[in-house]
């Protein structure tokens, strides 16, 4: 579109295409848009895969950790069950009600879906693989994921069911209590790089692991553990998963949705939860810094790790309570994101920092 | 200036969304629907922010006006019982109030529009767009605008304050 939303970096990966297109004697709009497009299509396709990877292998830790199994009829430890489930899902009648809200029961599933995806523009898989590097990059992010909520709050109420409308607004309560509390923690980090742009943010880490902002002590750790508690709860996972608790809620907001669009929710889930990771990653552990193996694969193996740590803590420990999470966010939370953020401003007013 | 060419197109269909959503909030029944279509109207905004090179307004728009006051918004409706029940009348009487508001409101915008081009240039910066203009915007805030930045802040969080004692109430 314009030169100042960033360069077009993924493209330089596929300069092929570029020049193939240009070969053919297509006009100049058309080559961008179509290069765009192929490569939106290739950023969807591995993010697609990726939750279905991850369906699975959260499924594989919750049994191991239940002492049982898990998905193990399909391939070797079940491997392709979740391709079968997606199969079934998209075969199922999708069953709607009469007294739903036509045009916003449709919209929500394809809001969230399309919502988890945006993020993406700015994330830096690698070295050079990254969409767009834009410098309002981490603000982009936490703008759209906002969709999300808005989509969530819309399939509450178009479901035209109060276990569904209850689950949609604890869901939207929740996300935006835990929203100061992330932005905070991230701003600690966005001080000391002096840049918004992700791809600013990593190479401010690269050098030595202790350059990593985690090693950072005092700010680093706070901020860290700060943030991954914010941003469990921004994926409405437990132990702040109270917008779709079973005891409760029956399945909280998409409890009328049945079938594909039952679907788009659970890979959206998914998606959001790779999404939380690779920004703990990008602020936290020097994204795709690394040494030998290729920088992509760094970026997976550490997302991969936080993606671990959040399924961990979703098995292990229980839910809290409504108050409860209202009152860790706003008389905890809040104040210790604040003093580090104080705390993080004076050391490099002081130029403490190495 | 440099890309006017370029904008075209996607700024007439980022307009028509806009007009389009922003009529719809005015226009339709079911005050949810308002709501959503508000929000729909608010990310065009934010679109043509974009083409503007003004991406950080962009993204603050749609943190704020999306992510917040939208979000409250729908949250309030949700609140409020019976909210799109047939019974509730959406619209009131004050149609004609309305309309000499959008009237003082047109005239000052084509008043403006008038006196700023009334040599017949559009009057553009000169100075080119800096490379990282959210560095600017920060350092702006920061230095020359720092006291109504502040002044803000305080408007801010006294109506927080008060919010939160007036939905309080008597009790505790």
């Amino acid at each position: 579109m314009s030169e100042s939303l960033g360069m077009l970096e993924l493209a330089r990966v596929f300069g092929w295409l570029h020049e193939l297109l240009v070969d053919t004697g297509l006009g100049e709009p058309w080559v961008t848009i179509i290069t765009y497009a192929v490569l939106a299509v290739v950023v969807f396709g591995v993010l697609a895969v990726l939750a279905l990877f991850l369906v699975w292998w959260e499924r594989k830790i919750a049994g191991h950790i239940q002492q049982r199994f898990g998905p193990m009829r399909n391939g070797w430890h079940g491997w392709y069950q979740t391709i079968m489930d997606g199969l079934k899902l998209l075969q199922k009648e999708d069953v709607i009600i009469a007294t739903r809200d036509k045009p916003v029961f449709f919209w929500a599933p394809v809001i969230c879906f399309v919502a988890a995806f945006l993020a993406y523009v700015v994330m830096p898989f690698g070295k050079d693989l990254i969409v767009a590097d834009l410098n309002i990059g981490i603000l982009y992010i936490l703008a759209v994921t906002t969709f999300t909520v808005i989509s969530l709050l819309m399939a509450g109420w178009a479901s035209h069911n109060k276990y569904a409308l209850l689950g949609g607004m604890r869901s939207a309560a929740q996300v935006v209590s835990y929203e100061v509390p992330m932005v905070v923690s991230i701003l600690v980090i966005v001080l000391f790089v002096g840049s918004l742009s992700m791809q600013d943010i990593v190479t401010a880490q690269s050098g030595n692991i202790f350059n990593w902002f985690i090693f950072r002590v005092p700010f680093g750790p706070i901020a860290f553990a700060t943030y991954i508690i914010a941003a469990t709860a921004e994926a409405n996972r437990t132990p702040f998963d109270i917008p779709e608790a079973e005891q409760e809620l029956v399945a909280g907001f998409n409890i009328e949705y049945s079938g594909m669009k039952f679907a788009m929710f659970f890979l959206a889930e998914f998606i959001n939860l790779f999404t939380v990771s690779a920004i703990a990653v990008t602020l936290f552990f020097g994204g795709w810094n690394g040494a030998i193996l290729p920088s992509w694969l760094w970026f997976l193996l550490k997302t991969c790790g936080v993606v671990l740590l959040l399924m961990l803590f979703r098995w292990t420990y229980p839910r809290l309570r409504v108050d409860q999470l209202m009152r860790f966010s706003w008389k905890f939370l809040v104040p210790v994101t604040f003093a580090n953020l104080i705390i993080g401003a004076i050391i490099k007013y002081a130029g403490w920092y190495w | 200036m440099v890309e006017q060419a370029s904008v075209g197109v996607p700024f007439w269909i980022l307009s028509v969304i806009v007009l389009v959503s922003g009529f719809m909030v005015v226009s339709l029944k079911n005050i949810f629907h308002c709501a959503l279509f508000l929000i729909f109207c608010l990310t065009g905004v934010a679109g043509i922010f974009v083409l503007l090179n003004a991406e950080f307004l962009a993204a603050a728009q749609v943190l704020i006006y999306v992510g917040a006051v939208c979000t409250l918004m729908i949250f309030a409706i949700m609140l409020t019982s019976n909210m799109t029940s047939k019974k509730i009348i959406q619209t009131n009487h004050n149609a004609m109030v309305a309309f000499f508001g959008c009237m003082i409101f047109t005239v000052s915008v084509v008043a403006m529009l008038w006196i700023t081009t009334r040599d017949g240039i559009w009057h553009m910066a000169t100075e080119l767009l800096p490379e990282n203009n959210v560095l600017v915007i920060g350092q702006l805030l920061m230095t020359k605008f720092v006291v109504p930045f502040e002044v803000v802040s305080i408007v801010l969080l006294a109506a927080m304050i008060g919010a939160i004692v007036l939905a309080r109430g008597e009790k505790a």
